[in-house]
């Protein structure tokens, strides 16, 4: 018998039914009676001064309700650091200036969506331009305009992390190589677009249905902005149409429709063109890598030095953070004795860059792992091979920041390599190329200060078995409304089928951050597995007290929706009964199990982590630069995996997300405009480039994790872009150190290596 | 000025007066509360809004309502056969062929025009039949899994 009853198990998505027979509704497509649709006017400059913003031919249009500008918010700048007042810039509705093409100046609500858009172009808005600055790297220089006032140099934020002497280290290196990578940008190209039905009743109560990843944060920030107490704002995630990122930050649908419907007292709902999804949400962060790493001959990494500026665009958003897990994540998955990393957050005048699955650590596994290829190359060692003398092990510390328990890493390197092995000689012009990988399970960072905990549930028994779970946790399509219920129900003893999730409703659960930092499964699973446990034991207590002298709770066990002894199962009662009788017991008070989990003493980022290998190959045809993705084969290790079903959704997906990265995906600009915003111009892996994908099983357990468990969302995303690119090098010797890596640069790098040839 | 159309959707006749400019998309979804079928983009790029019109399988935000007078429109709202699933809904529930779910109707109907047009399409044909539909979750194998094992006869109707 196994050890667990539904842990593991392949099931049916809890919200598999509704999603496949159309039933299930998204914020897109809610309607509320008396509702208005509303429409936001946005910058076609990149930087400039607002002088005016004249409403008066709006008003005066039939079916326009209602018009705001930035002169009807409070005034405040809105940031998810709400301990650092300067690091909360962003008006949303801006008040006297511009920073990027897409920023928004006024809205307005109509009683369709016609009029509302006829009426944006009834504003007029005189606006003073401003030189404006795009790159980086000329941002931070004397010369470049100032785009938010009071920060020189435009330099938003630092990061430094620093351990070892690595000057020191250096001198000790038999051989260092020096580096330069970039960076490109990635839109999220959520299927849903961002969108929110707002609606402020005549008891000044605010109800919002959105489309966030993170209902309280968005609770907590539209109560900053619109001058309100947190508790008389309601948000709810109804089902969402993927997040990836983009949608745990406030943004311009919710605010806007918040701000209308407070004005007007009827429901307003906004959604985001597509267009304006790619131009005027956010998107991953642009870098510019400049690496150092010195290793001994034998292959020992002895030092690294990291130095990395970032696109920041126009506001800070997470940026911050991605600043500093790409500085962390650079130093993964090994341990270097000796490592520096500096990072620099640049404004310009761009569309925001913030948050996206892996949060940082893609771009630096791309540079990362390139880079200790072209090491292993210099040295003449097996890329496996070096990798396995300086991959992360067991219970290491990583110094004055982070501890890892369990670590499966050379497992992965051990299946990758058998696989690779087992592929044997490859056709001309194929490549294997490996990347290896790791990322936090649950981040740990308390931006907001919130007192309350990170994550927490609620288990309520009802007199028929039936349990009601509450959580907190944002259901976005990974699935964390099914792997949650899986933990409650294995916890409890019951069947799938009897668990009911509520989730991510600021009006009855109790609170969590969100779905982001790959937090759901093990942050929101341990609270969820600590609520059930409470209601068990309330459960155990009765049925110890009937089945006769026994008074030890731990004698007792649920399983299968029997209660029973642990050692005589034989011996036992129908869950149902004692359900019934515990509460008749306790003088009708439902039974209540109450569950909570924050991180204590876990480092700076993460109270565990997931580690993998992953192997592309790629097929080149030589005289075009076009290639292919044949099969990604991955070995990822995420300790019990709870629900495999969606582990392999999270691996598949996250190969078409990061592949792209890798491949295809890009957000040209001219002057701070993105040339490609449509899904006809934005270049995805469709169903026709998938390339075939494998998963290798990889048996670990985490101890901080429920029943062992830790993530497998984000860390999937970060490995690909580096396999490719090493996969290319191997099968026609080119490097390529910029992303994305196109055919075109293919072609080019191609044709520079033979050119060389000939001069030789 | 508003012209009439008639048109079956899910087998229901329906009469309506619709703005010539209106989108069979938003006949189904503001009109009649179909709201299964999604828009992800405003110019067919994405495929969430893919019915079955007449046996073919159509971007429903790519076509004028009136264009689709007197048709018989298929949405995925009327995919079960009463509650009874369908063997594609099974199949995608049983393959985890979706996550976030925003694009699965559109998935599903291209799927069934598919089906319909080609009973035992390979796998490469399974995928161009896909390939006008965007999905950012699931990396589109797992679909195909599911659309093949439809293929092989895994799935018996009305079971």
């Amino acid at each position: 018998m196994s050890k667990y009853s539904v842990i593991g198990t392949r099931v049916h998505r809890v919200d598999g039914p509704e999603k496949i027979t159309g039933s299930a509704k998204y914020t897109f497509d809610l309607t509320l009676p008396n509702m208005l649709y509303g429409k936001i006017l946005r910058s076609p400059h990149p930087h400039a001064k607002i002088l005016k913003i004249d409403t008066s031919k709006v008003e005066k249009l039939i079916g326009v309700k209602a018009v705001v500008t930035g002169k009807d918010t409070i005034g405040k700048k809105q940031g998810i650091w709400r301990r650092f007042p300067e690091l909360c810039d962003e008006e949303i509705l801006c008040r006297t200036k511009v920073r990027y093409i897409g920023d928004a100046v006024a809205a307005v609500a109509a009683i369709d969506e016609d009029t509302a858009e006829e009426a944006l172009d009834l504003i007029d808005v005189e606006y003073e331009l401003l030189p404006a600055v795009f790159n980086p790297l000329e941002a931070i220089t004397e010369e470049a305009p100032q785009i938010h006032e009071g920060v020189e140099l435009n330099i938003n934020i630092n990061r430094h992390i620093e351990w070892g002497d690595v000057d020191e280290a250096f001198k000790k290196c038999d051989h260092i190589r020096e580096d330069q990578f970039v960076c490109s940008s990635q839109a999220h190209v959520c299927m849903e677009t961002h969108c929110a039905l707002a609606h402020f009743d005549y008891n000044n109560k605010l109800t919002v249905w959105t489309s966030t990843q993170a209902a309280y944060y968005i609770q907590a920030l539209l109560a900053d902005m619109l001058g309100m107490r947190e508790g008389d704002i309601r948000v709810i995630n109804p089902y969402t149409g993927g997040g990836f990122g983009s949608k745990f930050e406030l943004d311009s649908a919710q605010f806007c429709a918040a701000l209308l419907s407070q004005k007007i007292r009827r429901p307003v709902k906004i959604v985001l063109s597509r267009e304006e999804e790619f131009t005027a949400t956010k998107r991953r962060t642009p870098m510019y890598y400049f690496l150092k790493l010195g290793a001994k001959k034998d292959g020992t990494m002895l030092a690294k030095e990291v130095r990395v500026i970032t696109e920041g665009g126009a506001y800070t958003a997470m940026g911050a953070t991605a600043l500093y897990l790409t500085g962390f994540f650079s130093s993964f998955p090994y341990k270097y004795p000796n490592y520096r990393y500096d990072g620099y957050r640049a404004y310009t005048n761009t569309a925001p860059t913030s948050a996206m699955r892996g949060f940082g650590a893609p771009q630096s596994t791309f540079v990362g792992e390139s880079q200790i290829d072209m090491m292993a190359e210099d040295l003449g060692i097996d890329p496996i091979e070096i990798r396995r003398k300086n991959g992360m092990t067991p219970n290491y510390e990583v110094p004055g920041q982070a501890f890892i328990q369990s670590c499966g890493l050379h497992q992965c390197l051990d299946k990758i390599e058998e696989h690779i092995k087992q592929r044997g000689k490859l056709p001309p012009n194929h490549g294997i190329g490996i990347a290896c990988y790791g990322f936090m399970s649950g981040g740990i960072f308390n931006w907001f200060d919130t007192p309350y905990a990170f994550s927490s549930a609620i288990v309520r028994i009802n007199i028929d078995g039936k349990v009601d779970l509450f959580t907190g946790a944002n259901e976005i399509g990974q699935g964390s409304n099914t792997t949650l219920s899986m933990i409650c129900a294995e916890e409890l003893g019951v069947k799938l089928d009897d668990i009911r999730i509520h989730s991510a409703d600021t009006g009855i659960c109790p609170p969590d951050l969100g779905a982001w930092g790959s937090r759901e499964t093990l942050h929101n699973g341990n609270a969820v597995k600590m609520a059930a446990a409470d209601a068990k034991r309330q459960l155990l207590e009765f049925a110890a007290a009937k089945m006769g002298g026994l008074n030890i709770v731990h004698d007792l066990d649920i399983r299968d929706c029997r209660v029973y002894l642990a050692d005589r199962p034989e011996r036992g009662l129908s869950y149902y009964d004692v359900v019934k009788e515990a509460t008749r017991g306790k003088d009708g008070e439902a039974i209540i199990g109450r569950g909570h989990y924050t991180p204590h003493r876990k480092g700076m980022i993460s109270p565990a982590y997931s580690f993998g290998v992953q192997a592309a190959e790629v097929e080149v045809d030589p005289e075009t630069g076009r290639y292919k993705l044949v099969n990604v084969t991955t070995a990822h290790e995420s300790g019990t995996v709870i629900n495999p079903v969606g582990i392999e959704g999270q691996l598949e997906g996250a190969i078409m997300m990061a592949g792209g990265y890798g491949y295809c995906e890009d957000q040209p600009m001219d002057e701070g405009k993105i040339l490609n915003p449509s899904i006809a111009d934005y270049k995805l892996i469709r169903s026709l480039d998938m390339p075939e994908t494998k998963i290798l099983e990889i048996d670990t357990y985490e101890p901080e994790g429920p029943f062992g468990a830790k993530e497998a969302g984000e860390g999937l995303t970060n490995p690909t872009a580096g396999a490719i690119a090493n996969a290319l090098y191997k099968a026609v010797g080119v490097r390529i150190n910029t992303l994305p890596i196109t055919p075109e640069k293919v072609f080019r790098a191609l044709r520079e290596k033979e050119a060389k040839k000939k001069k030789k | 000025m508003k012209k009439e159309l008639k048109l079956t959707v899910n087998g229901q006749p329906y009469e309506l007066y619709v703005k010539p400019k209106t989108l069979l998309v938003q006949v189904l979804r503001d009109h009649l509360g179909l709201t299964g079928s999604k828009r992800g983009c405003n110019d067919s790029s994405c495929g969430a809004c893919t019915v079955v019109l007449n046996g073919m399988a159509v971007k429903s935000c790519s076509i004028l309502a009136l264009q689709a007078d007197g048709a018989e429109v298929l949405t995925v709202e009327g995919l079960a056969r009463g509650t009874e699933l369908r063997p594609i809904q099974k199949a995608f529930l049983d393959h985890g062929a979706f996550q976030c779910g925003f694009c699965t109707s559109g998935m599903l109907m291209a799927s069934t025009a598919l089906l319909l047009e080609n009973p035992k399409p390979t796998k490469e044909q399974i995928k161009e039949g896909i390939d006008g539909n965007i999905c950012r979750c699931t990396g589109y194998n797992s679909i195909i899994r599911a659309v093949t094992a439809v293929v092989k006869g895994e799935y018996k109707e009305g079971k």
